[in-house]
């Protein structure tokens, strides 16, 4: 057995974040294991991505501690400039739209490494064909970019530096199933190449069911319900059971529940 | 955890035997890629090489791939390069970096200097033809969205009018006042030292008055205008563009020329002879005081002769150019928000362009009125 600390990605303990007086987030607590595939769902509007804001050091909190990777995070430039330690993929894709789409992939690696430019433009076409692009998709601009093409790209963004932990924040909203079934598939292959912990904040039901290792629920300001799939559906917890037995969820349901 | 990557390389006989261990990671970068091109030269002579992986404690894509190249450049010198003791959490990410890079993208095709230029000049005059046709093109919407309101006054959005109005009128004027007093005070100014030498100092007020009315209180207040609300209009509609909210109120059925463009520019061309004039007073106020401080020509004296040098005629001249600047700024300002494209850079270089294009206008159109003006001896 690991020691405790080794075997978590993110540790969170009595988190408190609101604004003004609107609590959002209250005396939640989460561990995140290394290595596994993490999905939050919440109600819209529930504090979801405040809370995936908050452990990336974007927002401040009003107690509480966070632990990524073993170090603690507060919200100062010294947490925000360790690049390095995490990926992130915002929901819109947030790519630099002077920028082409290489030049996007070797920002990171510009900004944080000293590498020559033949090297850095190897490292970034690797990263647009892990993540399923062709070499030459590198000379576009986001601006042509489709929705599906945005997400991978800001994915390989994401993982320029190779970051031991990626936050994905609606990585499959927008996409068609085909297109959101074949982002799934290739979050779950680097999870495996790369040995990444992801925490996913998503409300694709297809995606909870087929990529992630667990599902936290969010609701209240706190962690209802915590474990894999299975464990979820069967849940005593109103939220969680209007979640995943309301009417739209009912037609994806597998049989056995 | 992390350690300092190290690379050894063992020749033994025909054998190179690489030993790369340590972490092989994106942090330590410089470090490896100064290994690796160390050892370049080595791979191309050895006739068989052979990776140990056994040592490597950390492993990200970088360094895969590092180690990757290296055995792909003893390949293609049609060496023998066997990989051997990879930590069983790096096999799928090897197996994934043998498979990238392996097709080069195409290389653009080499352009002929001459034609590269003759292609860049054609496309020069198409995009100069293409502003002119967007100017003409909102000039003539703009046109029909004036009679509809003609037709039906109550389709005039007075809401949007008189905001817009506040904007760039009411707001304009302490900027526009101190500008313009500064200018009217600089311009007497220098009138009063070069005049005295030849002792026509008292002309400066001929030459103030003039100048400000006939030229300069509507030009600078002009080219200010362009800077400060074309420029805005031009941000505010490219954004809108972009966030496909013109489309959307296209689709409601409404035309967004009679909604977003006309109450901004009658706002314009209502605010510009206002400020012109405001501004030409603010300026002949500034002169008047530094004729007053600078010069000892008491506000009494300033004001008689002010009175015998200019006319109705002059301020005339000054204030009917107005509107039409208005109208130029308005156009252009507005088209250039319509071409604003999906990224940042396109809308700072759309609101970039309507400025400069639109006091362009304005110094061009002012140099057209001279010469009209100057025809019907105005």
């Amino acid at each position: 057995m690991q020691e405790p600390a080794e075997q978590f990605a993110i540790r969170v303990r009595d988190l408190v974040v609101g604004f003004r007086r609107h609590v959002v987030i209250d005396h939640l607590a989460l561990d995140v294991i290394r290595g596994e595939i993490l999905g939050l769902v919440g109600a819209s509007g529930g504090g979801k991505s405040v809370l995936m804001r908050t452990i990336i050091g974007l927002i401040p909190r009003q107690g509480g501690d966070i632990e990524v990777m073993g170090s603690p995070i507060n919200h100062d430039r010294a947490t925000r400039s360790a690049a390095g330690r995490w990926g992130i993929l915002f929901q819109q894709g947030a790519l630099f739209s002077s920028l082409t789409v290489r030049q996007n992939i070797q920002f990171p690696l510009r900004e944080n490494l000293v590498l020559s430019d033949a090297l850095m433009d190897e490292i970034a076409t690797a990263k647009l064909e892990m993540v399923g692009l062709k070499p030459e998709d590198g000379d576009k601009f986001p601006s042509e970019l489709s929705g599906g093409m945005t997400k991978r790209v800001a994915l390989a963004r994401a993982l320029a530096l190779d970051p031991a932990i990626v936050f994905l924040d609606e990585p499959t909203s927008g996409l068609d199933p085909i297109a959101a079934g074949d982002f799934d598939a290739l979050i779950k292959t680097l999870q495996k190449t790369l040995g990444l912990t992801v925490f996913m904040v998503t409300h694709d039901l297809a995606s909870l069911n087929t990529v992630c290792d667990r599902v936290a629920a969010l609701a209240d300001g706190k962690i209802v319900a915590i474990g894999p799939m299975r464990e979820l559906l069967q849940s005593e917890h109103p939220w969680v059971r209007a979640y995943f037995h309301g009417k739209r969820s009912q037609m994806l349901q597998p049989r056995a529940s | 955890m992390a350690t300092a990557p190290l690379l050894t390389a063992t020749p033994s006989g025909d054998t190179l035997e690489l030993r790369p261990g340590g972490s092989w990671t994106a942090a330590n970068a410089a470090t490896l890629e100064r290994l690796s091109n160390d050892v370049a030269p080595q791979l191309d002579r050895a006739g068989v090489v052979k990776v140990d992986m056994a040592e490597v404690r950390e492993l990200d894509t970088l360094g895969a791939w590092l180690l990757e190249k290296m055995s792909r450049r003893a390949a293609s010198a049609g060496h023998r390069a066997d990989v051997v003791g990879i930590a069983d959490n790096y096999t799928g990410l090897i197996e994934e970096v043998r498979q990238v890079n392996r097709r080069t993208p195409a290389a653009p095709p080499a352009r002929n200097p001459i034609v590269a230029k003759l292609d860049d000049i054609g496309r020069g005059t198409i995009g100069a033809s293409e502003d002119v046709t967007a100017f003409l093109q909102m000039l003539g919407s703009l046109c029909i969205a004036i009679l509809g309101v003609l037709r039906r006054p109550r389709s005039l959005r007075l809401t949007s009018l008189t905001y817009q109005l506040y904007r760039v009128g009411w707001q304009a004027i302490p900027i526009v006042v101190l500008i313009t007093f500064l200018i009217g005070a600089i311009i007497a100014q220098q009138g009063i030292f070069h005049f005295r030498k030849f002792g026509a100092d008292s002309y400066v007020v001929d030459m103030v008055g003039i100048l400000v009315l006939r030229e300069l209180g509507v030009l600078i207040v002009a080219i200010m205008v362009a800077g400060r609300s074309g420029s805005a209009y031009t941000a505010e509609l490219g954004s809108m563009k972009m966030r496909e909210e013109i489309d959307a109120l296209s689709t409601m059925g409404l035309d967004p020329v009679e909604v977003l463009m006309l109450p901004r520019i009658l706002a314009l061309i209502f605010a510009l002879p206002i400020l012109s004039f405001i501004g030409s007073m603010a300026a002949l106020y500034g002169g008047g005081l530094v004729a007053w401080f600078y010069g000892g020509m008491g506000p009494a004296i300033f004001i008689a002769r002010l009175h015998e040098a200019v006319s109705v005629t002059h301020f005339q001249v000054g204030i009917i150019k107005a509107p039409f600047m208005a109208l130029v700024i308005g156009i252009v300002a507005c088209s250039e928000g319509l071409r604003v494209k999906g990224s940042a850079e396109s809308l700072g270089k759309q609101t970039t362009t309507s400025v400069v294009k639109s006091i362009f206008l304005v110094i061009v159109l002012d140099g057209l009125f001279a010469v009209f003006f100057a025809s019907i001896g105005m």
